[in-house]
């Protein structure tokens, strides 16, 4: 086995573990940390696909603000791991059994599309290309999206704020 | 040596795990996290063919940049709307919240 090989195992491993735990645990504390490595799991495998911005960003939005985000919203909720209470509903098993048919729909058109081989190479500074691309051509996308982000950043303060009762 | 069918599988089985997440738990919190799953698995995907199928364009990674911007967004929209779910029911359990419910 190659290095690539190797590394690309280990990550899927990590990855599919920690993830496990998110999707199972009774424990929600739990199911939120084993968020981390399940996503560092992630940006290992961008660095293996030559995508080191992608991998950074993953790390800086995911791993650091929207796990904390989450840690932040049980502990202000439940307050607590919620081991006393039941954490799946009466159709998990409809939801295993749909979850594992779209896993296997997935499993088998991946593996027996002949995927043509594109041409062209990856520029050797992704960075500086993704920086390129974001303000030439995908300068609206680029626009579009600050703008639902703004909305977005309103809309989460209107929405979570104290209600003011008179 | 891996391949585009390699990462396309990792992707299919950590895209099943979310949605087995946000199907079956009763925290919204929970479900919320089973979203992020998903929505991973689709970056890997769209990395991947980014390396894989069209290595002279950079529209993968750009996707996939957009994407993880705007699942920022839905995580933030989400957790405020269950924070003031929790204010005004005191629960952030999905079937308890059935104020609405024929």
């Amino acid at each position: 086995m190659t290095g690539e090989a190797i590394a690309f195992y280990v990550l899927a491993a990590i990855t599919l573990s920690a993830g496990t735990v998110v999707a199972t645990s009774p424990n929600l504390m739990h199911s939120a940390v084993a968020l981390i490595p399940a996503l560092l799991g992630i940006t290992g495998l961008y660095v293996l696909l030559n995508a080191e911005f992608v991998a950074g960003i993953q790390v800086l939005i995911y791993a650091g603000g929207i796990t904390v985000l989450i840690l932040f919203v049980i502990m202000l909720t439940e307050g607590g791991t919620g081991l006393h209470i039941r954490q799946r509903n009466e159709q998990a098993a409809v939801a295993a059994a749909v979850a594992a048919a779209t896993a296997a729909v997935l499993v088998a058109v991946a593996s027996r599309t002949p995927w043509a081989h594109g041409a062209g190479t990856l520029p050797s500074y992704t960075p500086g290309a993704i920086g390129q691309s974001f303000l030439g051509p995908n300068l609206p996308l680029f626009e579009g999206t600050s703008v639902v982000l703004l909305v977005a950043l309103v809309g989460a303060l209107l929405i979570a704020r104290k209600e003011i009762r008179e | 040596m891996i391949t585009l069918g390699h990462y396309l599988v990792l992707s299919a089985l950590v895209f099943g795990l979310g949605l087995y997440a946000a199907l079956s738990r009763r925290n919204a919190v929970a479900m919320l996290m089973g979203i992020e799953l998903m929505l991973n698995a689709a970056n890997i995907n769209l990395v991947a063919f980014n390396k894989y199928a069209a290595p002279g364009a950079m529209q993968g990674q750009i996707f996939a940049l957009i994407v993880i911007t705007l699942a920022a967004c839905e995580a933030a929209v989400g957790l405020a709307l269950i924070l003031a779910a929790y204010r005004r029911f005191e629960t952030t359990y999905v079937d308890d919240l059935h104020l609405m419910r024929w």
